[in-house]
């Protein structure tokens, strides 16, 4: 059907002109609906970054502390825990943390900015439970006769290593997750907000 | 006939209120004067809050008047840890009746609540605030030309003074206060205009908003309307 | 509904042939050809006939804005932390917290005012051109009926934001009901759901108001148009355009409804659409009108607002209630006062028996006809002015509202009830055979 007519042309022009015109109008009609949908400000004030005292935390003990709803743990990493990183390299799915589950700051051997303190969320990659904390070594742990420490989950039985490392064949597909997280001071982490902001 | 009815139409607009009537004064304009709302934002959370929630307030809201985040967080957050948080007060409501006879209610909105046919609620907070005179018979030993028998003191006589009421409803003022009456008429102002920008603080953005979905709707009118055309021109 | 127009057959596109699969499964092509393309309507409708399609705009934006607007409003009478009704902390919240959600607050607040004036708007076109005459009195009585469930969506609506008006306007309200003789405490008792109103009562007109009335006006607007469509629009000369066909059965007065009518109604909506932002934009509270300034004040069941009314479009029912003040048969004026205001609605919905004109259209009609239309009209503006007043109102100071309330709710019904008489006899002028623009 070609535009031959004086008639149809201008006519035809004029429609798509008025519907173009009536889409764009259509399309920031629905702009506060759909931003409606987005974060309020109250959810994302209870999404505030929260401080974590760190000053009474002891080498091989454990804090957590709520962000975003989620449980956050802070663990003081004693050296023998630090040293069974190396013994769990080759059993873990990805242990240069080649996928995006870290900032980068948190990309290297033991997953933290500092060694001695590691900052995970406490949730399995696989459905979301939270994994028990598993530190005692060898066949008292109840894992398996190695345990070189870590979490187990009781969900499913993935295990993890004490940088969140998930070990290999397990339902987890990911490490866990390490928060946005900064030093304000010695004694207190940030969580929720990094340098970058 | 048309005319008449017509006029008929308009007959009820000409009629009168008649009931008490409550002279109120015409508050200032603040709207777009910044550091007006802050000065009154400094007003309200130093002399307000100690009694009056703000509850659907944030805080960091107050980046609208140009505050910075933290700004607000040395001088302004009172009540709370974050500004992030909500303007509350830590007294119970229960208390506060006890206390005062009435609870102070919650100022959020207050500018819109206080609109009435004898002016716009800033024209009756502006002279709420500095109508108060002292009144022994009253257990606050105050009392206010726009709401008789009102259970706040008159937390800013300090910066008012004293003032008396006198004959023909007259109010003088007797003992000094540590602003001049202009000042205190500018700085009274100043906290009403944050009190009208604090109940709806986007008031500036959807007026901008209207200029633009007019311009955009009379872009659309020519469109339709001479589509419309073109189609009933075919219509006899 | 046989199908009589012929199927759908592709041209070969991809799009043709998707068409040509539904259209064999569905009607697609009749429904088109019978309501749009080939559905004539009178070629001289006037401003008047815009409202229709505009209080079908209006339903289409109290649906949307209220769909999203429950995705945060919180239909709860308890106090928050801060000693505030969380129903009202929820509405603030809205304007304040959600993203632009002040914009769709305003859209539904002013929604619910412009469907009155739209509606309002209809119905007059209705009484100006005899629109309910027969054959269409079913299209009347449904839109009465639609009338009525707009009535009770906006009361239901109303409590929701549990500000002082909200609160003491369904006490009143509700209130009304403990005057039917027998049943009528109970029965407060029962709709409230409680001995006054409260949470329970928020709750359940929640439920009428985003479940139970949306439904019953959908169904109601669909016969509506249905029986509209059954029967053809009338038009501004009240002439049959059906009387006068050419050899192919269309009415020589008549265009199809698309395009001419889609696109003219569009024209119209978007007029409308500049009048609606000019209200959000700039003055949402429309003097205390549309956003009551009450309102802003959390519901107190221990105080009373020193002056309690209705929203604006209620007012002038609410004065033909205020007006009964004498018991009637050993039932209290406030029963009586409730079956005026009752039946100020229900009365009109017998137009179409009540009107014995020869002639429809007011332009046809004689000046008895004009004379009673105004001062009705008149009246029912009136009314609706003192009800926004209280009782005691006085015009310039001097004359009482209350006495003239009474005149005029005397007129509204008289209006009504003589009209067999006068409309019969009112010396009219010849209807045209053909429409006239």
């Amino acid at each position: 059907m070609s535009c031959d007519e004086k008639v149809d042309c201008g006519r035809r022009r004029l429609l798509v002109a008025t519907a173009a015109a009536g889409g764009v109008a259509g399309v920031a009609a629905a702009v506060p609906f759909l931003a409606s949908m987005a974060p309020s400000e109250r959810a994302k004030s209870a999404g505030a970054p929260v401080e974590a005292d760190i000053s009474k935390l002891a080498p091989g003990q454990m804090m957590t502390i709520e962000w975003r709803g989620k449980p956050v743990w802070i663990i003081h990493r004693t050296p023998e825990m630090l040293e069974s990183l190396k013994t769990t390299d080759p059993l873990v799915s990805d242990p240069k943390s080649e996928r995006k589950q870290q900032p980068e700051y948190a990309q290297n051997e033991y997953r933290s900015i500092k060694p001695e303190y590691m900052v995970v969320v406490g949730i399995c990659t696989h459905l979301g439970c939270s994994p028990s904390e598993k530190f005692k070594t060898g066949a008292e742990s109840g894992v398996t006769p190695d345990w070189a420490g870590g979490f187990l989950c009781p969900c499913h039985g993935s295990t993890f290593d004490l940088a969140g490392r998930v070990y290999k064949s397990k339902p987890a597909p990911d490490n866990l997750e390490v928060p946005p997280h900064m030093y304000l001071g010695d004694a207190k982490i940030l969580i929720g907000e990094d340098k970058k902001g | 006939m048309k005319k008449l009815l017509v006029a008929l139409l308009f007959a009820p607009l000409l009629a009168l209120a008649s009931g008490e009537e409550l002279h109120l004064d015409k508050a200032p304009d603040r709207s777009n004067d910044q550091a007006a709302l802050q000065n009154g934002a400094k007003l309200f959370v130093n002399y307000c809050l100690g009694c009056h929630s703000a509850s659907y307030m944030r805080y960091n809201r107050l980046k609208d008047i140009g505050l910075s985040e933290q700004q607000i967080k040395d001088n302004l957050l009172f009540t709370a840890d974050k500004t992030g948080e909500l303007m509350r007060i830590g007294m119970q409501r229960e208390d506060a009746k006890v206390w005062f006879g009435a609870a102070p209610p919650d100022l959020t909105v207050i500018a819109r609540a206080r609109a009435s046919e004898f002016g716009t609620g800033p024209d009756w907070l502006y002279t709420y605030l500095r109508g108060f005179y002292r009144d022994t018979s009253r257990p606050s030993g105050w009392n206010n030309t726009v709401f008789a028998n009102v259970g706040m003191p008159h937390a800013l006589w300090e910066l008012q003074g004293v003032q008396e009421l006198g004959d023909e409803h007259k109010l003088t003022l007797v003992k000094p206060g540590k602003l001049k009456p202009e000042e205190y008429d500018a700085a009274v102002a100043d906290l009403v205009g944050f009190l009208k920008y604090m109940g709806e603080p986007m008031s500036e953005l959807r007026k901008t908003l209207g200029w633009i979905v007019l311009a955009a709707l009379a872009v659309l009118f020519v469109f339709t309307y001479a589509l419309k055309r073109e189609y009933w021109k075919d219509v006899h | 509904m046989a199908s009589t127009a012929e199927k759908y057959k592709s041209d070969g596109s991809l799009a043709g042939n998707a068409l040509e699969w539904f259209d064999a499964r569905f009607p697609a092509m009749t429904l088109y050809k019978e309501h749009l393309s080939e559905y004539y309507a009178p070629k001289n409708f006037n401003f008047w006939y815009f409202f229709g399609s505009l209080a079908l705009l209006v339903l289409v934006n109290q649906i949307v804005t209220g769909i999203f607007l429950v995705m945060h409003y919180k239909p709860d009478a308890a106090l928050n932390a801060s000693g505030v009704p969380v129903a009202f902390a929820s509405v603030e919240y809205i304007m304040r917290d959600v993203p632009l959600g002040w914009i769709i607050r305003y859209m539904h607040s002013t929604g619910a005012s412009a469907f009155f004036v739209v509606v309002y708007l209809h119905m007059f076109r209705g009484m100006l051109y005899g629109s309910y005459r027969k054959p269409r009195e079913l299209i009347w009585l449904f839109g009465i009926g639609i009338f009525l469930c707009l009535m009770a969506e906006a009361f239901f609506g109303y409590l929701l934001p549990w500000g002082q008006m909200s609160f003491w306007g369904a006490q009143v309200i509700v209130n009304l009901f403990s005057a039917i003789p027998l049943i009528g405490p109970d029965l407060s008792v029962f709709i409230r759901g409680d001995f006054v109103v409260s949470d329970a009562t928020l709750n359940r007109f929640f439920s009428f108001h985003v479940i139970a009335i949306p439904l019953v006006l959908l169904g109601l607007v669909a016969a509506h148009l249905i029986a509209l469509h059954e029967v053809g629009s009338n038009n501004p000369d009240g002439v049959e355009i059906k009387k006068h066909k050419n050899e192919k059965g269309i009415p020589l007065d008549g265009i199809p409804f698309h395009p001419y009518y889609t696109l003219k109604d569009m024209v119209g909506v978007v007029v409308f659409l500049a009048v609606f932002a000019v209200v959000i934009c700039f003055m949402p509270e429309f003097g205390g009108y549309f956003l009551e300034w009450n309102n802003f004040i959390p519901a107190d069941p221990l105080k009373t607002p020193p002056h309690i009314a209705p929203v604006w479009y209620f007012t002038p029912f609410y004065s033909l209630l205020r007006a009964v003040t004498y018991p009637l048969l050993g039932i209290d004026a406030k029963f009586w006062g409730v079956v005026a205001m009752g039946g100020g609605v229900v009365i009109m919905a017998l137009l179409p028996w009540l009107d014995r004109s020869p002639v429809k259209s007011i332009r046809y009609r004689g000046k008895v006809y004009k004379t009673m239309l105004s001062i009705w009209v008149v009246s029912f503006l009136i009314l609706g002015f003192l009800g926004t007043k209280p009782p005691s109102y006085t015009f310039f100071g001097v004359i009482p509202g209350a006495p003239v309330a009474q005149i005029l709710s005397v007129f509204y019904f008289m209006y009504f009830i003589t009209m067999p008489w006068w409309s019969k006899s009112d010396k009219c002028k010849p209807e045209p055979e053909r429409v006239t623009g």
